[in-house]
């Protein structure tokens, strides 16, 4: 038997928005996060333009000790703490006092790769034959779990602390996997969420593999283009996103306020068999990733009124709405509202799921669907199978009921979740 | 360099390494580092680079080892500072 899961807590630290004030407002209003960055430029990156979130040494004082904020070179870890521990407070939870731990609430905070910089500060030490410069943070700042290790200092949590990894679906599955904690009875509350470190070191693979757009560094906020016929390839982005997960029991005893349920959801792999690869998914894979959600969440095909999709502003969007399409058995105006928030703050990686499972959460309370950036041009064989309407160009006013969405990441690996919007 | 200063400047070192409920007032010349003014051991090794920054030494391992309270740090630099 599960128990019910919702979401009593939401955090993120985003390229066009810090906070959920700011960050819901600049996703109603269409506001981009994707500007252009000199440092790209100056090493000779093809695409010179991206999207990662503004801190301020202010900031960052509200959330990191003096001693902790020492040598911190780490970007994820200063996204994932602020969002994390923002959720936390957002849910009304206090911080564990100094001698025991909260033994029923847990951390599953993903990454894709933590501490870039940290680690390149120390191959220089390192190759320099200056070992014993590295100090103490080496290691901490640049494991996975880094950024768990902080958060789980910071609020003091005795249930599973831990870090998943499953490239840019690490956001989206992670939220499953607190679910599926506190469902099955090991924990009450749950804060998961994920983060991606900015900066060349972490998007130059990207520039290499040349999936990035070129043709907009002058002009960064019309780069990404989900659905768009002239989508060119994903703006890299970066930031944290965090909700804290929450029997529904324990939230009620509490008099939590409640942003909406987890009906469930799941995980695949295409395997990188039949049309997957490393890079590409497996039509197949995805279909049943979606159908297996539906299931698991105990809903039918047609209660599904809006979908966050993947839509990364590649060639593959096209595909994805087939996938999707197919998997509900439903296209042309029958199909959900769907929208990509990758048009206002890329493609935000390891931290992709969270924010814009963050993001689609936030619909409900806000009883809208936030617009789509740069897609008027939509691509026709999108049109073909789903109704033009059925993309907002701008935030409109419709109350979603039941959300599903989705992350596909390299490797092949998929994840769907699906919300619904809770009331009493 | 007289030993006042010598002092202050280690006091400085340490005070940002003091967690949050021991305060700078509680740094004396026999404060151990780890048992009286509770900091982390992992952090002694970032004191150590601290205090190689601000007084241009260098320490060795065994005078690491031999680092327990505020009193073996001021020893240990003036020895070193007299070796240079």
């Amino acid at each position: 038997m599960r128990r019910r899961v919702v979401i009593t807590g939401m955090g993120v630290c985003a390229p066009n928005g810090i906070g959920l004030e700011a960050f819901s407002e600049a996703l109603a209003n269409g506001k981009s996060g994707i500007r252009f960055q000199p440092e790209l430029e100056e090493l000779g990156f093809g695409c010179q333009i991206a999207a990662k979130p503004e801190l301020s040494d202010e900031l960052l004082a509200q959330y990191f000790t003096p001693l902790q904020l020492r040598g911190l070179n780490a970007t994820g870890i200063m996204y994932g703490v602020i969002a994390g521990a923002d959720a936390w407070k957002d849910a009304g939870l206090s911080i564990a006092d100094k001698e025991q731990p909260d033994w029923d609430s847990g951390i599953l905070f993903g990454s894709g790769t933590l501490g870039v910089d940290k680690f390149r500060e120390a191959m220089y030490q390192i190759d320099a034959k200056n070992v014993r410069r590295l100090g103490s943070t080496t290691v901490i700042q640049t494991m996975a779990s880094g950024v768990s290790a902080y958060l789980g200092g910071i609020l003091g949590c005795g249930n599973q602390v831990t870090t998943n990894s499953s490239a840019c679906t690490t956001g989206t599955e992670g939220i499953l996997m607190g679910y599926e904690r506190i469902a099955y009875g090991q924990a009450e509350r749950m804060l998961v969420g994920s983060c991606s470190d900015s900066g060349p070191y972490v998007w130059a693979g990207f520039d290499a593999m040349r999936i990035l757009p070129r043709n907009y560094n002058d002009n960064p906020e019309a780069a990404s283009r989900p659905m768009s016929a002239s989508a060119e390839g994903f703006v890299p982005g970066s930031g944290a996103g965090a909700m804290v997960l929450e029997s529904l029991e324990s939230a009620q005893a509490r008099g939590a306020k409640i942003y909406a349920e987890i009906l469930g959801g799941t995980v695949n792999s295409g395997g990188q068999r039949g049309d997957g690869t490393m890079t590409a998914p497996n039509s197949e894979a995805v279909q049943r990733c979606i159908s297996q959600a539906v299931v698991n969440a105990g809903i039918q095909n047609n209660d599904i009124d809006t979908i966050n999709g993947h839509l990364t502003a590649t060639s593959k969007d096209a595909l994805e709405i087939a996938n999707w399409s197919a998997a509900l058995g439903r296209s042309g105006s029958d199909f959900p509202y769907i929208n990509s928030f990758k048009g206002l703050f890329g493609h935000c990686l390891s931290a992709a799921g969270s924010i814009e499972c963050v993001a689609s959460v936030l619909q409900f309370n806000r009883s809208q669907v936030f617009g789509n950036l740069n897609c008027k041009d939509l691509h026709p064989e999108i049109t073909d199978i789903i109704t033009s309407d059925r993309i907002p160009q701008k935030t409109i006013k419709y109350q979603p009921t039941i959300l599903a969405k989705a992350s596909f990441g390299f490797g092949d690996v998929n994840a769907c979740v699906i919300f619904k919007r809770y009331t009493d | 360099m007289n030993h006042e200063i010598k002092y202050n400047k280690l006091k400085d070192i340490v005070k940002v390494y003091l967690p949050e409920d021991v305060s700078v007032d509680a740094i004396t010349l026999e404060s151990n580092f780890i048992s009286e003014l509770n900091i982390n051991s992992a952090n002694l090794v970032d004191i150590v680079l601290d205090v190689e920054d601000e007084f241009d030494i260098m320490l060795e391992n065994a005078d690491m080892d031999k680092m327990q309270t505020v009193q073996d740090a001021l020893g240990i630099i003036d020895a070193k500072l007299e070796a240079k």
